[in-house]
């Protein structure tokens, strides 16, 4: 049985480590109130956003726009948002492996990675992914929409210029405080299938907006109207993995923070069971040196 | 007021819903020219340019400058989904004439380095923070 001293000690160190973990936890608590109250606020935006892109693409289906076909370059541009920190239990692991593995798996070579937030970047990098040179990870620290207009713009660029062909988009989903689903979207092309799979009860909906007119045209608005829409999305997207972030650190936090008052818990009854040994032992020390003189 | 003429109009930015309420009459710039949007209206999409927007409820009109974004008119509802659009207290007029010159000396220079599509929008930008406060 391990002395006395020695589970003292541990005890100690689990102790402040407690301490730690705690404060993160309300640290988190209280970011992920302010994220979350920010991405209920944010989500009408992307809702009308995207029903009405999609009642655009169900009306100029059969246009030969750019932006609605793949193009011609075997590269696609990966936006990787992940966090500069960690201590978030699997958060930024989950969104790696997104990538990692799946169906971008095999077209490591063709992929080039925009990675929002350090840890992404950094285990991307380290797996022998092509990171684009421009570093965004300040941007998760508080997104502004400016910097995804930025940021899409960018992206849209080299698309039109054909240097990538397709356009992803890998981030968590916040879809409430406890489940954080990491998810792969494809920005470019649009494609219609994607949206109506992603989006089904809004299907019934389409209908009536069958209808719309366009002033200017179908495939002009469009051409104005499709980099708004990947801006609002990875706007939308920074949004939703602050949240994510925060509510997955809390969790971390929170199940480290248990775990650390089981440990505690358990050594202090080691503790007292070896405290209570060593007094019996020094009793029958005592009572054995008192028969032996008498 | 008859009840029967007036709409919703819904404006959302990526940060917060700006506007909800009732309206008789919309007003505001798009790339095809500034128009007027009444009930009933046939249903239709338009972009937003630079320009003032009025929102009318009978007597009582309200302004903003709304800079950039797209419009959704259906029948009894406008969503205006806007990028940028600023109530004329959140205006700073100062910035907005510095804008306006910086934008204009820009223009007369002529300089064929110059973004000129760029340097028009920030003109407008900078004319309807200015007029919306006026």
């Amino acid at each position: 049985m391990a002395s006395m001293r020695d589970i003292k000690r541990r005890k100690g160190s689990i102790q402040s480590t407690q301490q730690i973990t705690k404060a993160m936890k309300l640290v988190s608590t209280v970011k992920l109130q302010r994220s979350k109250a920010h991405a209920e606020q944010t989500k009408s935006y992307f809702s009308c956003m995207y029903d009405t892109v999609k009642s655009m693409i169900v009306k100029a289906g059969a246009l030969d726009h750019p932006y609605l076909k793949t193009g011609t370059s075997d590269k696609k541009a990966v936006i990787v948002i992940t966090s500069n920190r960690g201590l978030a239990g699997g958060y930024n692991s989950n969104v790696v492996k997104l990538i990692t593995r799946g169906e971008l798996a095999e077209k490591k070579d063709d992929l080039i990675i925009h990675a929002i937030g350090k840890k992404g970047r950094d285990l991307l990098a380290r797996a022998g992914y092509r990171i684009a040179d421009k570093d965004y990870s300040e941007v998760i620290e508080e997104p502004t929409y400016v910097e995804a207009m930025q940021l899409a713009k960018e992206l849209l660029k080299n698309y039109m210029d054909g240097e990538i062909g397709e356009i992803y988009l890998a981030y968590t989903y916040f879809k409430n405080t406890v489940v954080h689903e990491p998810k792969l979207l494809k920005l470019l092309p649009v494609s219609l299938e994607d949206e109506q799979e992603m989006n089904g009860e809004a299907a019934d909906t389409t209908d009536d907006k069958a209808m719309m007119n366009f002033e200017p045209e179908a495939d002009e608005a469009l051409s104005l109207i499709i980099p708004k829409y990947v801006a609002s999305l990875i706007y939308g997207a920074l949004i939703e993995a602050v949240a994510s972030e925060n509510g997955a650190r809390m969790q971390a936090m929170d199940s480290a923070t248990s775990n650390a008052e089981e440990m505690i818990g358990k050594l202090s009854l080691q503790y007292n069971r070896a405290r209570q040994g060593s007094i019996t032992q020094e009793l029958t020390e005592i009572i054995a040196g008192a028969e032996a003189i008498s | 007021m008859a009840e029967d003429n007036r709409f919703t109009i819904k404006i959302i930015t990526p940060d917060r819903v700006f506007y909800e309420g009732l309206a008789t009459m919309v007003e505001f710039n798009t790339t095809e020219g500034e128009v007027g949007i009444y009930k009933n209206h046939i249903p239709m999409t338009m972009i937003i340019k630079p320009g003032i927007l009025y929102i009318t409820d009978g007597d009582e009109q309200k302004v903003a400058a709304l800079h950039a974004g797209f419009v959704e008119i259906l029948k009894e509802q406008i969503t205006i989904l806007a990028e940028i659009v600023e109530w004329p207290n959140e205006i700073d007029l100062h910035r907005a004439e510095a804008a306006k010159e910086r934008a204009e000396k820009r223009l007369s220079e002529k300089d064929p380095k110059t973004d000129v599509a760029r340097a028009e929008t920030a003109l407008l930008r900078a004319l309807a923070r200015i007029s919306t406060i006026r």
